[in-house]
């Protein structure tokens, strides 16, 4: 129950709003901000009260929907959704402030940006395919209207192309569904599209389970979005005012990867495991693609969006490892790229908002009348490349490892992107902060102030938090990652077939025989024996 | 011989609700003739018959009840149409009243019309036999025709009416001649017996008979506007005034399903592989053409015209599934599109103005700055008739397609969600006018009571459909 009342507390928080008065715009946006708050530290509540020593679900409730069609409003938490989660509400928090100026419809644009919150929210605690489905499709309306109506000049053709893509991707994903649900009606006699239930008794034939997982693939990997499902990403998140691109890339694109976490992977372990290659290669060339393509933006926003493709490469890439390495280091990614990306992105609309322009040649020489833009920027920067110590290298050093598992080719070509990303980022920084102070108009540029202040610091603390000590975060996702792990496997499915091709068999298991598996003390010290050799002989 | 017409085989009671509307809808002219000019009247009396008709209609029990030689059937089925008949026709008499006034329809036959038309309706929806099918389509026809261009200065409405009437007579003489095919190869009108005789493989094979359902399909094709048989559908749509508009969009194609469904989903399912390959080119032709077309579309009467026949072709899906989600699909979705109906074709009569002006869907611009309210309803329906949840057309979709995929039609269904999403682009691009463009000049709205008061059913409806629809669904899957 109270996991129901943290998720629609923004949706009773904008209904309210519908009955202040439009002219009271503080009023208004007190309200927002309170509600934003509170939501936080109810969800932050739900944090301290989980237990991480098991992967069963938690704050779990269950009660039916619509009977008629063995539908239930099930909800739940695990380790695989907890710190998206606790993530919306805390971006959400993040994104009123950061919208505390905007004047045009301010509580139209607030009620908005609550309604989306519940939506977010509702995705991730979604354990029935009919409600996730419901919640997946509702938080488009509100993302919609907060890029076509706040959003920049080519706002309209932005948010239909956004609403347009997802759409098309989550309808197939609908009918998917609904085979689903009568398959499972068919083959167990219950009637339901609960997704415990399914994960645990879902059985096709390989064939079947192609087709359904593709399904499910085009609707997430819009989402996340994956080359080359990326066009509508660059143009949402160009024209989205900056609390919607925070929003957008922070959550929303989350919820492409969690979607094959909580999908693609246990229902279908088997296709998925015989469509990594297929993964892998999108994943790779998005990295790189999305990299080289940021490094020819001459507008900051883009570059940034570009980075998020090569981001979220990563963290697909790091998923479809299919080992606790891989899966780990993505979850935490996921995290890592909503934090810095956000931070990014609101450091981009301060200048934005300053000049009215996101040109990089508009700017130069900043370092030197903004110090405290340019140090907070700089951190989220070098969050952004993954430099040790800060979050994002946390991230992409696990799913390097768990990749490098699998496939030692793949893991060189996503370690090219973590070069790319230093050359684009540094670049920019670049001609941005250093460089001479030559524009008249930037001159007379004022520092970030209080609020400003207070919407990125957040971000920079969990920066040095995760980069430094990542322990409370990773921990809170171990259990269900192992238990996810087990499921998925790949060694599950080869004596299954065996029985049909066994000549793929010894290749296969020379290619994946001896991953996952920490490196012994013996092995350690034998290996140190013969490091120390040749040093002896020259002795 | 036996007689034809044996008297015990008629059921008055099982026919109660056709009789009690019968009644009234007179009652409504001859009041008409001594009432002077207060039309009040009028509509109180045709509320309350139609009350009267949607209670009687429950008199029979138990169901399912037969009547006038098994030609007339009182079941699940036939009583949720009833039900939606009576709502239907009771929004559209509301939503008349004030827009009568403002276009300076005088006409008292107006209301006695569409309580006639729902006679028609209800007699469609009921019947078990061709020759009845035939009397409730002339029925509901006739009355579209007057009712069509009743706004008789107006050559729009002239136009719509003349255009409907002539192709509507020439389709009824599809039908009618599908009809005697099917009658010459089975040798009854009777829908029960035709489906025992095609039980026999033998006359499954006859091309007189395959042939009379091709009619057949043309016929009813036409009555719900799906393509290739669409093409008056626009300009009645347009030219139509706006009550007359939502109502020919909602019951009569209500009305039309229900036939549709009895005939084909209940009296040839041995058929299906022949008839069904027609019926789903007809349904996936209807979905692309109607969608491609409204997204053209500037006026939005027209547009919301298009969306129909796009709307047909998802409904002939429930046809073509003809299992038992199917036609429980078929009631839910006829439901909930009924209030989005009227709901949104409220709407544009507030926005309207004399003389059917105003109907561009750039008047629209800015409207949801001037009067949110107003906007946000209507973006309901729009989200609500493009299927996304959490709006009751996306249970009524969500539930056809399901009928579809338990058939294991995926093909069709995985169409319907593509154009699902193409429809999203049109039904969108009013939502752009209203919330992210200026406004092009005042909106002189009249905001009389009676339409806010359709519109604000609709709004109700939709949104609780959509959240709630447990009991609605349990009710529809008897």
């Amino acid at each position: 129950m109270f996991l129901t009342l943290v998720t629609f507390l923004p949706l009773f928080g904008a209904l309210f709003l519908v009955f202040l008065p439009r002219e009271n715009a503080g009023v208004i946006k007190q309200t927002a901000l309170a509600v934003a708050v509170a939501d936080f530290l109810l969800s932050l509540l739900l944090w301290t009260n989980f237990d991480i020593t098991t992967h069963k679900m938690q704050f779990e409730l269950n009660i039916p929907w619509i009977e008629a069609w063995g539908i239930n409003y099930h909800i739940g938490l695990d380790g695989i959704s907890l710190l998206l989660y606790v993530m919306t509400t805390f971006l959400t928090m993040i994104c009123v402030i950061a919208s505390w100026d905007i004047t045009k419809h301010i509580r139209e644009y607030m009620i908005a940006m609550l309604v989306l919150s519940t939506g977010m929210l509702g995705v991730f605690i979604a354990l029935d395919l009919f409600m996730f489905y419901v919640f997946w499709e509702f938080q488009l309306i509100p993302m919609y209207i907060i890029v076509g109506v706040w959003g920049g000049p080519r706002r309209i053709y932005a948010s239909i192309k956004f609403f347009l893509f997802t759409a098309v991707g989550s309808l197939l994903m609908l009918v998917a569904i609904l085979w689903i649900y009568f398959h499972i009606q068919e083959t167990t006699g219950v009637a339901t599209a609960d997704i415990l239930y399914i994960t645990e008794h879902l059985s096709a034939p390989l064939g079947t389970q192609k087709w359904l997982w593709m399904a499910f693939f085009l609707a997430f990997a819009i989402k996340v979005p994956m080359f080359p499902f990326h066009t509508w990403l660059p143009d949402a998140h160009v024209e989205a005012p900056t609390a919607g691109s925070v929003i957008l890339a922070g959550v929303l694109l989350k919820m492409g990867t969690y979607g094959f976490l909580r999908f693609n992977l246990p229902f279908f372990p088997q296709a998925s495991y015989e469509f990594v290659p297929m993964i892998a290669w999108l994943s790779i060339i998005g990295i790189i693609y999305g990299a080289l393509v940021a490094m020819v933006q001459e507008d900051l926003k883009k570059l940034v969006a570009y980075s998020s493709v090569s981001h979220l490469g990563f963290v697909m890439l790091g998923i479809f490892a299919l080992n606790p390495y891989g899966i780990q280091g993505a979850l935490i990614q996921n995290i890592n790229h909503g934090i810095s990306t956000g931070a990014l992105f609101l450091l981009v609309g301060v200048i934005y908002d300053r000049r009215h322009t996101r040109l990089i040649s508009e700017f130069g020489g900043l370092a030197k009348i903004m110090p405290r833009y340019t140090v907070c920027f700089m951190i989220a920067a070098l969050s952004s490349i993954g430099l040790p110590g800060m979050n994002g290298f946390v991230g992409e050093f696990l799913v390097l490892l768990g990749i490098f598992q699998v496939n030692g080719l793949w893991a060189a070509f996503a370690t090219s992107g973590v070069i790319l990303a230093a050359c684009y980022i540094l670049w920019m920084f670049q001609r941005v902060m250093f460089l001479e102070l030559k524009n008249p108009e930037n001159m007379k540029l004022k520092d970030m102030n209080t609020r400003e202040m207070i919407t990125v610091v957040p971000l920079i603390i969990l920066i040095f938090w995760i980069g430094l000590y990542p322990k409370p975060f990773m921990k809170t996702f171990d259990a269900s990652v192992t238990h996810l792990v087990s499921k998925v496997n790949p060694d599950n499915f080869r004596p299954q077939r065996e029985h049909h091709d066994n000549d793929h068999k010894d290749k296969q298991n020379n290619k994946h025989g001896e991953h996952a598996r920490l490196i012994t003390p013996t092995e350690m010290a034998s290996l140190n024996q013969q490091l120390q050799m040749p040093a002896n002989i020259k002795e | 011989m036996e007689p034809i017409l044996a008297p015990e085989s008629i059921d008055l009671i099982a026919l109660a609700p056709v009789l009690v509307l019968s009644v009234f809808a007179m009652m409504v002219l001859v009041v008409d003739l001594f009432g002077g000019r207060n039309k009040t009247l009028l509509v109180f009396i045709s509320l309350v018959g139609l009350l009267m008709t949607a209670i009687s209609a429950f008199a029979k029990n138990p169901i399912p009840a037969y009547s006038f030689n098994d030609s007339y059937i009182v079941d699940h089925l036939s009583l949720f149409f009833i039900c939606i008949f009576t709502i239907s026709s009771a929004l559209a008499i509301l939503l008349s009243v004030e827009y009568n006034e403002r276009e300076g329809i005088r006409a008292g036959e107006y209301y006695a019309l569409i309580l006639f038309c729902t006679v028609g309706m209800i007699l469609l929806a009921s019947s078990t036999d061709m020759i009845m099918i035939f009397l409730g389509i002339e029925i509901v026809s006739i009355c579209l025709y007057v009712l069509a261009g009743i706004r008789r200065d107006d050559l729009r409405s002239n136009e719509a009416a003349l255009k409907y009437f002539m192709l509507g007579a020439f389709a009824t003489g599809f039908l009618l001649y599908g009809m005697t095919l099917v009658y010459g190869s089975t040798g009854s009108t009777n829908l029960f017996k035709i489906a025992e005789v095609v039980q026999n493989p033998a006359a499954q094979s006859n091309p007189l008979l395959l042939m009379g359902l091709v009619l057949l399909i043309i016929g009813f094709g036409f009555k719900v506007a799906s393509v290739p048989f669409h093409m008056w559908a626009p300009d009645v749509y347009q030219g139509a005034p706006t009550p007359v508009t939502a109502f020919m969009a909602v019951g009569p194609k209500a009305a039309a399903f229900a036939a549709f469904f009895r005939v084909f989903a209940e009296t040839f399912p041995e058929l299906a592989p022949s008839w069904e390959i027609l019926l789903s080119t007809v349904a996936v032709l209807s979905m692309f053409f109607g969608n491609l077309g409204a997204i053209m579309q500037t006026n939005i009467k027209r547009m919301l015209a298009f969306s129909s026949i796009s709307h047909a072709g998802y409904i002939l899906m429930a046809v073509i599934a003809k299992n038992s989600l199917g036609s429980s699909s078929l009631l839910f979705y006829m439901l909930t599109y009924t209030f989005m109906t009227f709901g949104i074709f409220g709407i544009i009569i507030i926005l309207g103005r004399k003389g059917e002006e105003n109907l561009e869907m750039k008047n629209y611009s800015g409207l949801a700055y001037k009067h949110p309210v107003l906007a946000l309803s209507m973006t309901i329906f729009l989200l609500s008739l493009g299927g996304l949840p959490p709006f009751a057309g996306f249970i009524a979709k969500f539930y056809i397609f399901s009928a579809a995929i338990q058939e294991g039609l995926i093909t069709l269904v995985v169409i319907a969600v593509l154009n699902s999403a193409i429809s999203f682009y049109y039904y969108l691009k009013v939502i752009i006018f209203m919330y992210m463009k200026e406004p092009e000049a005042e909106f002189n709205i009249s905001l009389t009571p009676l339409t806010l008061f359709v519109v604000f059913i609709g709004v109700i409806t939709t949104v609780s459909l959509g959240i709630f629809p447990g009991s609605i669904i349990a009710l529809a899957s008897h």
